[in-house]
């Protein structure tokens, strides 16, 4: 049976992408046909993605089977369109379509009434196969096509409501942004490519092994990293994820929370090979990683906005999983996006239900007590917010713990108390919004709010059962069974340490506490907290300036710029141009009044002419003689 | 296949429509449009067959037709097609067909308008498909004269006049034509000098072993001249101004194949002719090139009228296959001719759909527009398929004009191609802007009225978009045979290096 569906393997994207083929082209004007076929294009790539990740995890540390089909090639430059199902794929593929399948039938509920379903779904599919395909690329050629076809699908979904100022503003930021990665990305390609000269993951892994001239390593590495850091919003390239909350709810679960965010993550994954033997890279990962984490969970504990605050700690939890990375645990980072794409999805579904019950209110201030109303949306959101919170034995605790333990046990002792802090934001951060929304004293909304139906509720159910019990494949219950496959020979993989779960579980229950004694009991007043530190609250607030930042610069440097090449433009070149015109006509007209058709002026033309040649000639002719 | 002249034909059927269109009545409208629309529709499916005739294993020049014709001065009606000009054969055909479309509301002096169009239509094809030097220049200079009559007679006047834009379109081309002019005329005495037979064959001349010194001059003089004809940076004046002024179905055809004549004349008659003097002059390309791809980008940035916009960013595309070209090696011009094509398709694309928009609206500033997208669809799809393509999106050609050129002069020149590949942020960054102003945000009222595409409007969008996509999605259909038609090329031009002096 493997035999038969491994190499029907491109089915996987290739499903998507019809049901997007037909929906742009035929189906769009039927909006439930529409659906109804994106909907079971991406279910029936999860169900496939089933064998083929049975057939991978069959042999004992994983089996890797390679497929490719030419599509660009010439002496010197080859880039394929290939399968590569290994158990990081296969663990890439399950998340991908799993999630994706939910949060396309959530949508069902979620953009019902809404004209523009059929392009919804449409665009969903797009984005679906552009994943699937950069999820299964075996080259970086590939990978680069998909990994812009996943941000123009990010693009046209943050824009989906287009008649909007604001998402429509937010979509080209997120595009522009991870330009400016993938412009790093796409040199770090170009060099390996003219260094290596294949583009191959396993073609690649070969060449280098022998190669140690860390001048070309270093720029490579962190140029290849440049994409990342735009894809998985890392610290500088942070700015477009939380304006990319503009789209729908169930896209920013998709994509900006659970699956084309965490690309960046798998990539760093995919080419440890290269990051791995570049230790000057691999700080650089780990520090940026550490930077976003506490960067964004700063900024999260301020937001009012529920989706905001899910998008900070998105953020935040990227750049977890960078350091991760970057400490050299690429087991625990993926491990981590594994769950995190589980309860962080879980998460936005859970807002986005609330943002339908609350008719488009996103204020967590005002709402109040839903936990009466939407007693579904609200258990499922708690167990969301405690796996990330880190509360055993949830799936966010197995995973975040492997990672303070990677940063404990490879000596990064700054980052491991950065990461402990960040837990302790965490937890206070997500409490103090469910405190706030779903419980609280005050009553916004009470009479409006109510659950809603079984097509968005049950895949919330789904997505908390996954939430509670995605840690335990990696847990030592299970053997590590997760790192059995999904591991690097450069990567680390440190034996479990009690000390560090139970201080983190002790951080994260502090944090959940601090936020019930403030938000709950209210024994202290959070106004009183803002108004004593207003500063340091207000810095927090506006998101340290950046985008304020950004925006003066961008004036200044690219707009300030273009209008005075325009005005060179106008008055040099264009000036130079009409000039010479100018200088021909005027010319022109002034030699004009030599013809004036009197024979007396020519004949004195003529004399001249004579003359002149008569002297030239003697002249000539005394120097010749001389 | 053998003996029926499928090139000539190709390039005849328009000439022919034009000969007809004469003689129908001038209130004919609808005959005279379908006559057009037959034409190039005939053309284009003959372009389609030798795409889809030319065998790859053979390689070299097919469909070759001769006929002598000045012996003295050995000029051949000779025509022949290989790896590099069909591409060029097809777009020159599939914007040809399309300009028609574009063209369809054309009530006033239609049949003056179709019938240049179609005489710059059989020009431009003119150019691509012969192998004799004399005859290249003879239909580029054919080219010339509908142009200007179209942009004089139906141009449209915004910043600058339509007299002054098609007066500077017009004398630019000459002035290229001019330096290349005495370019041609240096290569005839040098090459009779040498080898005793006079001759105006491209592949002969490419043959003949010329001094570095005289290859030297000749190369700069084409690079003038066919500089001109691609926009190259500083002598790019005439194309924003040009195509702001000039018709639409003259726009696509001028940004999306007239242009590439510059190109083309570069890599198939300077590159393979005049290998030494190519290697010299180079590096100059190269840097000038870097003016258009990232001077270019930023103007646009300051532009609010779209055909400015647009035009500007044909000069800055333009910069990718100079770059493209003066890398030198076959996977840089590769790039150089993938990206010709790409080029063109997105810019008549483009042309097309704001053409389109201005009959309808009278306005072609942005800021004029919003929220388009509510009231016209269609167009918006066309504005975005053009706008994706043109920031180099994968899935459309273009993406890979663009890669294969970056992959191919990234290995001749680092710097200069690491500060072109910054083009890649600002084209995003403007084409967005604007596609973003225009098409999304919320509706305006005053548009209410304007209706969406349809009918034979759609047709542009149709080949053009389907060309884009289909390209962008199966490279390898048209750069497989791109690669036929340059190895042999680069490896002539490596045999010649060799014996020179560089």
């Amino acid at each position: 049976m493997y035999e038969f569906i491994l190499p029907n393997a491109w089915l996987i994207p290739a499903l998507p992408f019809l049901a997007f083929a037909l929906i742009g082209l035929f189906l769009h004007r039927w909006p439930k046909v529409s659906a109804g076929l994106s909907i079971f294009a991406i279910a029936a790539a999860f169900i496939l993605s089933l064998p083929i990740a049975t057939a991978v995890f069959a042999e004992e540390g994983g089996a890797v089977f390679e497929f490719s089909a030419r599509w660009l090639s010439m002496p010197g430059l080859n880039i394929d369109m290939g399968l590569l199902l290994d158990p990081l794929t296969a663990v890439m593929l399950i998340v991908v379509t799993s999630i994706a399948t939910l949060v396309q039938i959530y949508s069902l509920g979620y953009m019902k009434g809404d004209p523009g379903i059929a392009s919804y779904y449409s665009y969903q599919s797009l984005f679906a196969a552009s994943m699937l395909g950069l999820v299964v690329a075996n080259n970086f050629g590939q990978m680069f096509v998909f990994w812009e076809l996943v941000g123009i699908c990010s693009y046209f979904l943050i824009g989906f409501w287009f008649g909007k100022e604001s998402a429509k503003n937010a979509a080209i930021k997120a595009f522009v942004t991870n330009r400016v990665g993938d412009f790093g990305f796409l040199l770090g390609i170009l060099f390996l490519q003219i260094i290596f000269g294949t583009l191959n993951f396993a073609g690649l892994s070969q060449e280098m092994a022998g190669y140690t001239n860390m001048a070309v390593l270093i720029p490579i590495a962190i140029l290849l990293f440049f994409g990342p850091m735009g894809k998985s919003a890392q610290f500088p390239l942070h700015v477009w994820l939380p304006d990319a909350m503009e789209g729908p709810t169930p896209v920013s679960a998709l994509i900006h929370a659970a699956t084309m965010v965490a690309a960046g993550v798998y990539l760093v994954a995919r080419a440890f090979f290269i990051f791995s033997s570049v230790p000057q890279a691999m700080t650089f990962i780990a520090v940026i990683g550490g930077i976003t984490a506490i960067f964004a969970a700063t900024i999260a504990i301020t937001q009012d906005d529920i989706k905001r605050i899910l998008a900070y700690s998105t953020l935040s939890q990227l750049g977890y999983m960078m350091m991760a990375m970057g400490v050299g645990a690429m087991t625990a980072g993926m491990f981590h996006l594994m769950t995190h794409a589980f309860f962080k999805s879980l998460l936005f579904l859970g807002a986005g239900s609330v943002i339908v019950a609350m008719h488009e209110e996103q204020d967590i201030w005002k709402m109040g007590n839903l936990y009466k109303k939407m007693p579904v949306t609200t258990w499922t959101f708690i167990i969301g917010a405690l796996a990330l919170c880190g509360i055993p034995p949830l799936s966010g605790f197995w995973s975040k713990d492997e990672i303070l333990l990677a940063a404990y046990a490879s000596g990064n002792t700054g980052l491991y108390i950065l990461g402990a802090f960040v837990a302790f934001l965490t937890a206070f951060y997500m409490f103090r919004l469910i405190f706030v929304a779903f419980f609280g004293s005050n009553n916004y909304g009470q009479e409006k709010a109510h659950e809603n139906s079984g097509v968005m509720t049950i895949p919330l159910i789904i997505l908390a059962i996954a939430a509670v019990c995605a840690g335990f494949v990696n847990s030592p219950l299970m053997h590590h069974a997760f790192g059995h496959f999904v591991n690097n020979p450069a990567g680390i993989q440190p034996e479990p340490s009690t000390a560090i779960m139970i201080s983190s579980t002790v951080i994260a229950l502090a944090g959940i506490i601090l936020a019930w004694v403030i938000y709950q009991k209210k024994l202290i007043s959070h106004e009183a907290l803002r108004e004593k530190y207003s500063t340091v609250y207000n810095i927090l607030k506006n998101k340290y300036y950046i985008d304020e930042l950004y925006a003066k610069l961008g004036d200044v440097v690219i707009f300030g710029a273009a209008q005075a090449m325009f005005w060179f433009d106008i008055h040099v070149v264009n000036g130079i141009v009409n000039g010479i015109a100018f200088f021909t006509g005027k010319s022109g007209d002034a030699l004009k009044y030599t013809e004036d058709g009197q024979v007396q002026s020519y004949a004195l033309y003529m004399v001249a002419g004579i003359m002149i040649l008569v002297v030239v000639a003697t002249v000539a002719a005394v120097s010749v003689i001389v | 296949m053998s003996g029926f002249p499928v090139l000539t034909t190709t390039l005849l059927v328009p000439l022919l429509g034009a000969i007809i269109i004469m003689c129908l009545p001038a209130d004919k409208h609808k005959s005279i449009k379908y006559t057009a629309a037959v034409a190039t529709f005939i053309s284009m499916i003959l372009s389609l067959v030798v795409f889809l005739g030319y065998d790859k294993a053979l390689g070299g020049m097919q469909f070759i037709e001769t006929i002598p014709w000045i012996k003295d001065l050995g000029v051949n009606y000779a025509l022949g097609v290989d790896g590099i000009s069909i591409p060029m054969l097809l777009l020159t055909n599939l914007i040809g067909f399309s300009s028609i479309y574009a063209s369809w509301k054309i009530e006033e002096r239609a049949k003056e308008f179709f019938t240049l169009l179609l005489i710059l239509i059989s020009g431009v094809m003119g150019t691509f498909i012969t192998t004799d030097l004399f005859i290249f220049f003879l239909f580029y200079e054919v080219v010339v004269i509908p142009i200007y009559l179209l942009v004089i007679m139906f141009g449209s006047t915004k910043r600058v006049s339509k007299e002054y834009a098609g007066m500077k379109l017009t004398i630019y081309l000459l002035i290229g034509s001019a330096f290349l002019l005495a370019g041609l005329i240096a290569l005839f005495i040098k090459a009779k000098a040498i080898s005793g037979i006079p001759s105006m064959d491209m592949a002969f001349l490419g043959t003949l072993d010329y001094s570095s010194g005289f290859q030297i001059l000749v190369f700069a003089f084409m690079a003038f001249g066919f500089g001109t004809l691609l926009s190259m940076f500083p002598f790019h004046a005439w194309s924003p101004d040009g195509y702001a002024g000039a018709p639409t179905a003259v726009s696509m055809i001028h940004a999306g194949v007239l242009k590439k004549i510059g190109g083309y004349g570069l890599i198939r008659i300077a590159l393979t002719i005049l290998p030494l003097g190519a290697k010299f002059i180079a590096p100059v390309i190269a840097v000038l090139a870097i003016g258009n791809v990232v001077y270019a980008a930023y103007i646009c940035l300051s532009q609010k009228d779209l055909k400015y916009i647009v035009g500007y960013s044909s000069v800055s595309h333009m910069g990718y296959v100079l770059i493209g070209i003066a890398a030198l090696n076959i996977i840089s011009i590769n790039g150089a001719v993938i990206m010709m094509f790409a080029h063109g398709v997105m810019a008549a694309l483009f042309f097309a759909m704001i053409g389109n928009l201005y009959e309808k609206s009278h306005t072609r500033n942005i800021e004029d527009f919003g929220g388009l997208a509510h009231q016209m669809p269609k167009l918006a799809t066309g504005f975005m398929i053009a706008g994706l393509a043109s920031l180099g999106l994968p899935g459309t050609v273009n993406f890979i004009g663009e890669f294969t050129i970056f992959v191919g002069a990234f290995s001749t020149f680092k710097v200069i191609a690491i500060i072109a590949i910054t083009g890649i942020i600002l084209t995003a960054l403007y084409i967005l802007r604007t596609l973003g102003t225009m098409l999304f945000g919320p509706r305006k009222e005053e548009w209410d009225h304007l209706q969406d595409l349809k009918g034979p409007e759609l047709v542009p969008l149709v080949v053009l978009g389907l060309a884009i996509i289909l390209g962008g999605c199966l490279p390898f259909t048209l750069m497989d045979l791109i690669t036929n038609g340059v190895e042999p090329l680069v490896a002539q031009m490596a045999l010649i290096q060799i014996g020179g002096l560089f």
